[in-house]
């Protein structure tokens, strides 16, 4: 049995292609407010375990839960409801080409079965007004009736992002949200996700092969009264943020731990994801 | 033993399960209605003048290779038959469906299979659209619906192509032209030429869609879907139309 409480929750589950084994044995929770940065090699299981976490691909064997409701045999149009309730960034954004900036974050709310059912998710404003004031977030709110092809790598990551909270999910899932970008958009990226995490305390995974991403976030928060990035309260207080570190090794979880057990493992595959921090 | 069998069996089941959702979505909500009249204008407006074309030179050709052996045998009135029936049951259909399949086909695949290489497809899917209801079946209808009246429109411009022709090598009238290619056609070759091209576009739009949803292997997979499915829409048109014209076909 899943607990309301738990966001995600995978058990024993597995999946493979042909001959690769995509995910192997993996079982994890993930509970509400929490953020998990997964590392891995490329072809490691990484983004198979946020799509399967979504339902867009179905494992061999094991249980999936999301929202507390086993997804693991759901029919596709059930589905639709509860992926209201997650946000998805893609690897490279993923927007759709045929739409211009206002329509791709406008996307979800027109879409959305679930949202049009609930009265645009209990907020009163219009399609157009959250497009733009998520378009404010991620500063990128002059480019609404550009195309994506018009912007930068960085830019359509910023509007991949807005496409992913514009439905402020419960939960957020990152795929290499710094993949390719130069390391000021990257720490741009990653101070949007921050950002985003503490601003509405929504759950998140991240993956990504950059240490110095996983170290932002599980040291760093937003701060809504200044509107700065600043260090967290030290371990143990209840307003930090709980962060937890994976590593995925040809679709096995590998290391499950904290930053501080993630720096004194031993393993050498998990010490090549460790990384000066730069201060 | 028949292992080798089993690859092409499973497309082919997976073709199936692909057009059998694409059909069932046509009588459920949501429909993308907008995306059905964009893909005629692409489809429909888009292949237009390229289809006259063809038609022209289809009834120029058949007059001209005809006209000849008709002369021959002294049955020059008959150059009206000959195309007609030629070019409504078979040249119009298959030509204008090879024309599309071509055009159409390619097209919708290397969108579909950059969508798919570029997670657009699973972007869909995870902001609660269902891809065949958004994507496959706009296109199926608008092929469906577009490629019948580009065929009747190659049709008359082929026809027109074979009287220029007809005049001028032959010195046919207008009115015996006209009156022997009208007299000679029966409504089951009409039936026939306006069920084949029916026919022919949702092997168009399913292949174009499937082969595009399949894509795998980055933009060289893009590459290998398109060339695939203007291959395989191309063998269906052949294999249908015989099949169709045997079904019409009394001796």
């Amino acid at each position: 049995m899943a607990t309301g409480n738990d966001i995600v929750r995978f058990e024993d589950v597995c999946l493979s292609f042909g001959e690769t084994r995509a995910l192997d044995h993996v079982s994890f929770r993930l509970s509400a407010g929490e953020t998990r940065v997964v590392f891995g090699a490329a072809g490691s299981g990484k983004t198979m375990l946020l799509k399967v976490a979504v339902g867009l691909v179905a494992p061999d064997s094991g249980r999936v839960y999301l929202m507390g409701q086993e997804i693991t045999h759901l029919r596709e149009s059930d589905l639709f409801d509860l992926r209201a309730h997650v946000g998805i960034l893609f690897q490279e954004g993923a927007l759709f080409d045929s739409l211009n900036i206002e329509e791709n974050v406008a996307y979800p709310l027109v879409n959305q079965r679930a949202l049009q059912h609930a009265g645009s998710n209990g907020s009163g404003r219009s399609v157009e007004e959250r497009v733009r004031e998520t378009l404010r977030f991620v500063e990128l709110e002059q480019t609404l009736a550009k195309f994506p092809s018009e912007l930068s790598g960085g830019m359509r990551r910023r509007v991949g992002i807005a496409r992913a909270v514009v439905t402020e999910p419960a939960l957020v899932l990152y795929d290499s949200p710094t993949a390719g970008l130069d390391p000021i958009t990257a720490n741009t990226i990653i101070a949007l996700i921050l950002k985003e995490r503490d601003l509405r305390n929504a759950a998140a995974i991240m993956v990504t092969h950059r240490y110095q991403d996983g170290h932002l976030m599980a040291n760093f928060r937003y701060n809504p009264n200044s509107g700065k990035i600043e260090p967290q309260p030290p371990a143990g207080d209840p307003a930090r943020v709980s962060t937890r570190f994976f590593v995925m090794n040809q679709g096995r979880l590998v290391f499950e731990g904290s930053e501080a057990e993630l720096q004194a493992a031993q393993d050498e595959y998990v010490r090549k994801f460790l990384r000066p921090t730069g201060g | 033993m028949l292992d080798f069998l089993k690859p092409p069996v499973e497309t082919f089941q997976d073709f199936l399960v692909l057009a059998g959702r694409a059909v069932r979505n046509v009588f459920r909500s949501p429909h993308y209605s907008d995306d059905i009249f964009q893909q005629m204008d692409v489809i429909g407006v888009g292949s237009l003048f390229i289809v006259c074309l063809i038609g022209m030179f289809t009834g120029v050709i058949m007059s001209l290779q005809m006209a000849p052996m008709l002369n021959q045998y002294g049955a020059q009135g008959q150059v009206g038959v000959i195309v007609s029936v030629a070019i409504v049951r078979e040249m119009g259909p298959v030509l204008t469906a090879i024309l599309v399949a071509g055009r159409v086909a390619s097209g919708i695949a290397s969108e579909l299979g950059s969508m798919k290489v570029t997670e657009q497809i699973d972007a869909m899917r995870a902001l609660g659209t269902d891809p065949i209801q958004k994507l496959v079946t706009p296109r199926m209808i608008a092929t469906a619906v577009v490629l019948p009246l580009l065929t009747i429109i190659a049709d008359f411009i082929g026809l027109i192509g074979g009287f220029i022709m007809a005049k001028n090598l032959l010195g046919i009238s207008a009115s015996l032209y006209w009156t022997s290619a009208w007299q000679n056609l029966e409504p089951r070759d009409v039936v026939q030429g306006l069920l084949k091209p029916f026919v022919f576009a949702f092997v168009i739009a399913l292949v174009g869609c499937f082969y595009g949803m399949r894509t795998s292997g980055g933009t060289q997979g893009v590459g290998r879907a398109t060339t695939t499915a203007v291959v395989v829409s191309s063998i269906w048109i052949f294999v249908l139309t015989s099949a169709i014209g045997r079904l019409f076909v009394k001796i």
